[in-house]
């Protein structure tokens, strides 16, 4: 398969009022056409950083960000934000087809594939809500819609599902692993939830504590389709585990440096 | 009867409060003057107002001499037609108020939206802004004036930047005050500077804009009264001014009723463009129901 994210030694220096700060040291990262790939590290480390770099919204301060396009046409990469991203003056419906809209489409088409995608996230009754009537785990259903709807080659994903509460998080776990199965897009996904990344991804990388850097790589081999009952295998717990035991330092070191 | 007070509807008991209580207030006054314990020629009683406010719109002097106007209307003289406005105090105060209303609050908006967006325009704006800001308009009258004359132009003029200044640092505010996600959301799915405009800076500032949009209404009413009353022929404020000069109270009194009833209109207009324009804000209330509530 040929390689659709290549980032090179990509550093990032915010200026800030006690002088610059290294956010991102020197991080590699390689991702295959297709792959799911998450990033693991300590909060702080930088990852939300390293998404947005990906992304364009940020510019790196030296390094190289190669994202291979398929040349489809469609866009390149969206984002599925950390928060509620979504807007809270647009209906559901809207805010699905956001990434449409500014693509020009004409409303009847666009319409229609928002509502496709709603009916996917089992949001079809509350398309003409407002955001503030959903709730959380709706919310960022929506948010999701909103990404897979716009189809785009890659799908980068800022803890799309932090702010949950576990049972919730569960179920839109299960979510998006069947929409990711149906796509198979190229997906770099930032969590910092060991489970959570051996249960969704191909790949686990993790980062070091601040200034983020690669630590250490896991291939994730468990077959799809993956279903919950896989957090119970004796396997995965041993992944976790030893993905457990490289972070276990950096998170310590992580919160001497905030403490 | 007390029962059946106790057992009506939360929302219907505070209807009958908000209402019945101004008019138990009412009813005292009326009762004060009747018995002497109010000076009749300072404070008129609420009947001799209610009735000097409609000998004002009989004579045509609150409203014009309306009764001309379905003749000028038939022969199309919409000239004449608007000189018959013209001579109602309501209708030239509302003008004025509406007029620089929007000469002020549109280019508020605009520049408030380009001050909140870029860094080097709003630092190098915001002193000079401040500093107007805080002078009170009606201070600035006679320079205005002294620029635009003492006709029409000058009334408009001075409610324009009053409305102006508001508007600006409200939307300024707004805009600083939107969650900078919604932009890079708006970024990362492909939105030109246009559609960044249109569909995540407007809506979203758009509450504190009206927040200013109200003030500046409120202050409107307030700068035009004041210029009326020193710089107008017509106009409420000229109303109120003249007819405390000749110590025609009942009318001052009802100049200020109407005052106050375009005050409610001017807040009830705006809330309700503001449930139209802004959907997404209409939450659900809770029932008027809170732990401070001694009944």
């Amino acid at each position: 398969m040929s390689i659709k994210i290549k980032a090179l030694g990509v550093t990032k220096i915010f200026p800030t009022r006690n002088g610059p700060v290294l956010a991102i040291q020197n991080f590699n990262l390689e991702v295959k056409e297709g792959e799911f790939v998450c990033i693991v590290g300590p909060s702080g480390c930088g990852k939300s950083t390293f998404l947005r770099i990906l992304s364009g919204l940020i510019e790196p301060t030296s390094g190289e960000i190669n994202l291979g396009s398929g040349q489809k046409g469609g866009p390149l990469q969206n984002i599925v934000f950390q928060e509620y991203a979504i807007f809270p003056w647009k209906t559901v419906i809207d805010n699905v087809a956001f990434g449409l809209q500014m693509r020009g489409l004409p409303r009847r088409e666009r319409q229609e594939i928002a509502s496709d995608w709603l009916r996917k996230v089992g949001l079809v009754k509350f398309a003409h809500s407002y955001p503030h009537q959903l709730s959380g785990g709706m919310k960022q259903r929506v948010s999701m819609a909103r990404a897979f709807a716009n189809d785009p080659e890659i799908l980068l994903m800022d803890e799309p599902l932090g702010a949950l509460d576990a049972q919730t998080r569960v179920v839109l776990q299960g979510e998006l692993i069947r929409l990711w199965e149906a796509s198979r897009k190229t997906v770099v996904y930032v969590t910092h939830s060991i489970e959570e990344a051996v249960w969704l991804g191909d790949r686990v990388v993790l980062m070091t504590a601040h200034p983020g850097t690669n630590k250490i790589e896991f291939d994730v081999p468990f077959p799809r389709p993956r279903s919950f009952a896989l957090t119970t295998a004796t396997e995965f717990g041993q992944l976790t585990y030893s993905i457990w035991q490289e972070l276990q330092g950096e998170v310590q070191q992580a919160m001497e440096q905030q403490g | 009867m007390r029962k059946r007070y106790w057992l009506l509807k939360i929302d219907t008991k505070d209807r009958l409060l908000s209402i019945g209580f101004p008019l138990l207030l009412l009813l005292l006054w009326e009762m004060a003057v009747a018995l002497k314990w109010l000076d009749a020629r300072f404070f008129p009683a609420p009947s001799h107002v209610a009735i000097a406010l409609w000998n004002l719109i009989a004579k045509g002097e609150l409203l014009g001499p309306l009764w001309l106007l379905p003749k000028k209307v038939r022969t199309g003289d919409w000239v004449a037609a608007l000189k018959v406005m013209q001579e109602g105090h309501l209708w030239v105060s509302l003008f004025r108020i509406f007029t620089g209303f929007l000469l002020g609050a549109v280019p508020g908006i605009l520049l408030g939206v380009v001050m909140g967006m870029n860094r080097t325009i709003r630092v190098a704006l915001d002193p000079v802004v401040s500093a107007i800001y805080v002078l009170p308009k009606i201070a600035i009258l006679p320079l205005v004036m002294l620029i635009f004359g003492i006709g029409e132009m000058s009334k408009v003029v001075i409610v324009g930047i009053a409305s102006f200044f508001l508007v600006l640092i409200n939307t300024t505010v707004g805009v600083r005050d939107i969650e900078p996600i919604f932009f890079e959301a708006g970024r990362n799915y492909g939105a030109n500077r246009l559609q960044m405009l249109y569909h995540v800076i407007l809506p979203g500032a758009l509450p504190i804009i009206f927040a200013g949009l109200r003030l500046s209404l409120g202050t409107a009413l307030i700068v035009i009264i004041a210029a009326e009353f020193v710089a107008a022929k017509y106009g409420l404020g000229y109303l109120i001014w003249f007819s405390w000069q000749t110590l025609l109270t009942e009318n001052m009194f009802a100049g200020l009723v109407v005052v106050m009833i375009l005050g409610i209109l001017f807040t009830s207009g705006l809330q309700t463009i503001e449930r139209w324009l802004m959907p997404w804000q209409r939450d659900e209330r809770l029932p008027p129901h809170d732990a401070s509530d001694t009944g």
